[in-house]
């Protein structure tokens, strides 16, 4: 292919080539390869997809504002929520299903492995990303490899372990499995390796640092707005976590998810009440989502892992 | 020396010293440089070594046992749990379950999930916005998402029925049939993926180099032409990316076909009952963690087969011959235009 030259391109591709090429001039950047604002057909069908990403949810807080009369006799619920929403979380909250304590249980396992997550992985991230020692290649491709294993599969075992322990029942279960993760080491190694300068660790062992004082004076806090990342993601996926809480914790030391399934089998007739425990756990994490859904989405993109 | 900071040789604190006597705090510093980083690498071998490799390893001893729930291990009985799991009726409408949930769940997904992402790739007013609505049902607990959905997909009281009616569509058995279950299911994990995905997918999208659109731009090609042409070849890894980490998730399905009736025991004829509700059912309500165990090994040994078959197909898919050829024109089109442009 002979190269044209720019007067050819501009002569037969016209206006658009024209304009962006003005357009690059100017150091605007282009997206979806056309700087063309989108017409009102992508606004309408994204627009759905967030009707539909919102509705599920409304439809919760409709049948969990009304009574079960109300329910029974319409399926489709009316537009404006019914003025029950307190009564019935009052009525979950009094229920033999304990949601108070399912709450609390919830939010102690979700700040116990996001804690424990973001100290393990960056004290681990930060020995793959900045010290040299025999075995960190293959070690940390070894770390990236355990996260293709569905460790779910070793739950038979990992049951047995636990009964061995003693610690069927007891949030320790939970917690105990989820304390470090590959993600977690390997996101805290990419963002330690091009976030944090040698010359910062050098001066702190210059300056007679133990090699934890400079991993906690300096890859600590500079590890912080990944840190911040990796806790939240941990938190989400332990809030939203049941098969091996189900399995391990019985019903006696339920989780929310755990104590939802408790409230479905023990009351499934009785949709408001369900509902209004599916809003109690839904809220917590929405509110997370309305401060941190921006951090959300740059988490994802920039590699996030599932689960 | 093995162990020391990278990249300058010698910045052990040992070095920095005047050699006169090596005291004890100078060995200290130097074992504290050598063993640090193992130190700090150990946590995650040591609780992977205890909670991932063991219990898969410790799998396979326990699948060849007879074992139970309460009594612990009992005889070695060879492949005799993996035979019986293999001639549950049981165990194959499992494996269907799972495979076809898998299928409806996985494939409209991914499509949707590019086709969303193509759309916010475009250049948005309020990008956050519509970023952040797309994602909103990932922090929905699956557990809580099965239930509005069962609810609303109930087959007499439920809404989507009641809409069907007015339509004058006769009520579908989301409960009762094995086909409008699945679909039931499998839109729920839609419902919670799909926007996730969709950000995966903007994120790949938008480092495409965005002279190859304006050189495909040039040359004519319409923007769905471009999509195909370049958008999809150049996704290539991360749609094996998602591929693959939705194969893993969607075949282990577990939560939502769990929690769609109040049982959870898959429906009363098994017509949404996944091999790891089986799984469950095995070990917890039958009490017998071998066989629990053997169906654990078949449900690995399926992941992989499909993690491969999954891989060699969107290799395919996407390396069709004349996509990448359209791809490689526009590159070298830029190219000779950069030349020109000098």
């Amino acid at each position: 292919m002979s190269a044209p030259s720019i007067p050819f391109i501009e002569q037969t591709a016209g206006k658009s080539a024209a304009r962006s090429a003005r357009r690059r001039r100017k150091g605007v950047a282009l997206a979806g390869g056309s700087d063309r604002r989108p017409g009102w057909v992508t606004y309408l069908v994204l627009g759905l997809v967030i009707v539909g990403s919102v509705f599920p949810l409304y439809f919760t807080v409709l049948l969990a504002s009304s009574d079960a009369q109300t329910i029974a006799q319409n399926p489709i619920p009316s537009p404006i929520p019914g003025g029950q929403l307190w009564d019935n979380l009052v009525r979950v909250y009094q229920s033999d299903i304990d949601l108070w304590q399912a709450t609390l249980n919830s939010i102690i396992v979700a700040v116990a492995t996001s804690a424990s997550v973001v100290f393990f992985s960056t004290l681990a991230g930060y020995s793959f990303a900045k010290l040299r020692f025999k075995g960190r290649g293959p070690l940390l491709v070894f770390v990236i490899a355990t996260m293709a294993v569905p460790t779910q599969l070793g739950v038979v075992p990992l049951f047995i372990v636990m009964k061995e322990l003693g610690l069927v029942g007891n949030l320790m279960a939970v917690i105990l499995p989820g304390m470090v993760t590959a993600f977690g080491v390997f996101w805290m190694t990419q963002y330690l390796d091009s976030a944090l300068p040698y010359e910062l660790i050098e001066a702190a062992r210059v300056d007679g640092a133990s090699m934890f004082r400079t991993f906690w004076s300096i890859a600590l806090p500079a590890a912080r707005p990944a840190a911040a990342m990796l806790a939240l993601f941990t938190f989400i996926a332990s809030w939203t976590n049941f098969f091996w809480p189900s399995i391990v914790l019985g019903t006696q030391t339920p989780t929310l998810p755990v104590a939802l399934q408790l409230l479905q089998a023990g009351f499934f007739k009785d949709i408001a009440l369900i509902m209004a425990g599916v809003v109690i756990s839904v809220i917590p994490l929405i509110l997370v989502f309305l401060v941190a859904g921006r951090q959300l989405v740059a988490g994802i993109m920039q590699g996030a892992v599932k689960g | 020396m093995a162990t020391q900071l990278a990249p300058t040789r010698g910045a052990a604190p040992s070095r920095q010293r005047p050699p006169r006597k090596i005291g004890f705090r100078q060995t200290l510093g130097r074992w504290d440089v050598k063993v640090s980083p193992y130190l700090y690498i150990s946590p995650f071998f040591i609780l992977f070594a205890i909670v991932g490799l063991f219990p898969l390893l410790y799998t396979g001893y326990v699948s060849v046992h007879e074992w139970s729930l309460l009594g612990g291990k009992g005889d070695y009985v060879g492949f005799e749990n993996f035979s019986f799991v293999l001639g549950q009726p049981n165990f194959w409408t499992g494996l269907r379950n799972t495979l076809s949930i898998f299928l409806l769940s996985s494939v409209p997904q991914v499509i949707a999930a590019l086709i969303i992402a193509a759309m916010l790739d475009a250049n948005l007013r309020a990008k956050t916005f519509w970023r952040m609505g797309v994602l909103l049902p990932y922090v929905v607990a699956p557990v809580a998402v099965a239930l509005v959905f069962s609810k609303m997909f109930a087959d007499e009281s439920g809404m989507i029925n009641a809409v069907l009616g007015n339509l004058g569509i006769d009520p579908i058995g989301w409960h009762k049939d094995v086909l409008p279950s699945h679909i039931a299911i499998a839109s729920m994990v839609n419902f919670r993926w799909t926007g996730y995905n969709a950000l995966i997918f903007l994120a790949a999208m938008q480092a495409i180099p965005r002279d190859l659109y304006e050189a495909a731009t040039l040359d004519g090609a319409s923007r769905v032409r471009q999509f195909f042409a370049i958008t999809i070849p150049m996704l290539r890894p991360t749609m094996i990316f998602v591929i693959i980490t939705s194969t893993i998730g969607g075949l282990q399905i577990y939560d939502e076909p769990r929690m769609y009736d109040q049982l959870g025991q898959g429906g009363n004829s098994r017509q949404w009952m996944t091999i790891t509700l089986y799984l469950y059912e095995l070990g917890w309500r039958q009490r017998d963690l071998g066989r629990a165990a053997a169906v654990a090994w078949l449900l690995f040994l399926l992941i992989i087969i499909f993690a491969i078959l999954n891989f060699a197909i969107t290799r395919r898919i996407s390396s069709a011959d004349d996509m990448t050829r359209t791809a490689k024109k526009a590159r070298k089109a830029i190219k000779a235009r950069e030349r020109s442009a000098r």
